[in-house]
C-alpha cells in the first residue's frame, strides 16, 4: 500500500512482534519495519504498533519500566501529529503507565493467565478502529494476558463512558475488568489500547479473521 | 555527602481489589490461622542514596515514588528514610 511504513516496536521481552508484521504483511500488504526501544526516531513510520509480551520481564509492573525507553519518550510528539498508535496487550498496559491512555491494568480477578476467545462488544469506533457499518457490532479476538484486569476510578469511567472512549466491552467478562473493559482510546481516537490480540485473528486457518478491521485501521489517515 | 537507607512501601490503593491477597488469605485459613479479617500484598524497595542532607534525598526518592516505584492509579506509597 504505497510507502505507507507501521513501525513495530520491539523490547527486551515483547513477543507477539513477529505476529503483528506477519499479519500485516502476509494479510494485509502493509509494510512494516521493527523498531528497536532504543531508537528514538519515527520519522520513516506512518503508525506504531505496541506489540504484545513481557517487555523487561514485566519488572516492577507491566509496562512500567518500558514507559522510560527513548522510543516511548518520542512517543509523545508522534501522537501529538494524529499519527496513528495501537497498543496491544503489553502494548495496552505500556500505554496506560506512560500516561497516553487512562487507567491502568492489574491481576486477573481469578489469578489466572487466561488464553481463550473473547466475544467482544464494539461499544464505539472512534477513531475508525472497527467497523460500525451496523453490520457486526460483536467481534471474536483471543485473550492471553495474567494481568488484564482493567481499573479506574468512577470519575475517569465516567470520563470514559461521556466521552466515547470505550471501544470493546467483554460479552462475558473473563478478568474482573471495571466495566468489563476490554479497550479504550484517547480523546482524539488517534490511540486505541487493547488487551485482545487482532493480530492473532487474521486468518481463518487459524481461527478467525475479525482481527484484520483494526489491523487496517492502520493506514487510516 | 550523607547515606541514606530508604525503605518503600508500596500498597495497593484500598479501592482496588487484591485478589494475590485473598489467595493468600485463603491459604493461610486453610493453615488453621484463626481470626483473619484481611489480608493485602504490597511491596517492599530498599534503596540507598546519598545527597546533600535529608531534603534532597526526600526529593529525589519522591520523584522515584511517583514516577516510577508506583502506579499512584492503582498504588499508594510511603517511605521510611534512616541516615547512615
Amino acid at each position: 500500500m504505497d510507502n505507507f511504513t507501521v513501525g513495530v516496536v520491539v523490547f527486551p521481552g515483547s513477543n507477539c512482534d513477529r505476529d503483528v508484521s506477519w499479519a500485516l504483511e502476509g494479510c494485509l500488504d502493509i509494510r512494516t519495519k521493527y523498531l528497536w526501544h532504543e531508537s528514538s526516531d519515527l520519522s520513516n513510520v506512518d503508525a506504531i504498533v505496541l506489540p504484545g509480551g513481557f517487555s523487561y520481564g514485566d519488572y516492577l509492573r507491566c509496562g512500567a519500566i518500558a514507559r522510560f525507553s527513548p522510543l516511548i519518550n518520542a512517543l509523545d510528539d508522534f501522537v501529538k501529529s494524529g499519527r496513528r498508535v495501537l497498543g496491544i496487550c503489553n502494548g495496552f498496559q505500556i500505554l496506560t503507565e506512560s500516561g497516553f491512555l487512562p487507567g491502568a491494568l492489574t491481576a486477573n480477578k481469578n489469578l489466572n493467565f487466561i488464553c481463550d476467545d473473547v466475544e467482544l462488544d464494539i461499544v464505539s469506533s472512534k477513531g475508525g478502529w472497527f467497523n460500525d457499518g451496523g453490520e457486526k457490532q460483536t467481534i471474536k479476538l483471543p485473550i492471553a494476558h495474567g494481568e488484564g484486569r482493567y481499573h479506574c476510578d468512577s470519575d475517569t469511567l465516567k470520563k470514559l463512558v461521556d466521552n466515547e472512549l470505550i471501544a470493546l466491552r467483554y460479552k462475558n467478562n473473563p478478568n474482573g475488568s471495571s466495566f468489563d473493559i476490554a479497550g479504550i482510546t484517547n480523546e482524539k481516537g488517534n490511540v486505541l489500547g487493547l488487551m485482545p490480540h487482532p493480530e492473532r485473528a487474521c486468518d481463518e486457518t487459524i481461527g478467525g479473521t475479525d482481527g484484520l478491521f483494526t489491523l487496517k485501521s492502520l493506514i487510516l489517515k | 555527602m550523607d547515606q541514606f537507607a530508604v525503605k518503600v512501601f508500596v500498597r495497593l490503593r484500598p479501592s482496588v481489589l487484591d485478589p494475590a491477597g485473598e489467595a493468600t488469605k485463603s491459604a493461610s485459613i486453610k493453615l488453621g490461622a484463626e481470626g483473619i479479617k484481611s489480608l493485602r500484598i504490597g511491596k517492599m524497595i530498599e534503596v540507598n542514596i546519598e545527597g546533600n542532607g535529608e531534603n534532597e534525598v526526600r526529593e529525589k526518592i519522591d520523584l522515584l515514588c511517583d514516577r516510577l516505584f508506583a502506579n499512584t492509579v492503582i498504588e499508594d506509597y510511603e517511605y521510611s528514610l534512616e541516615k547512615l
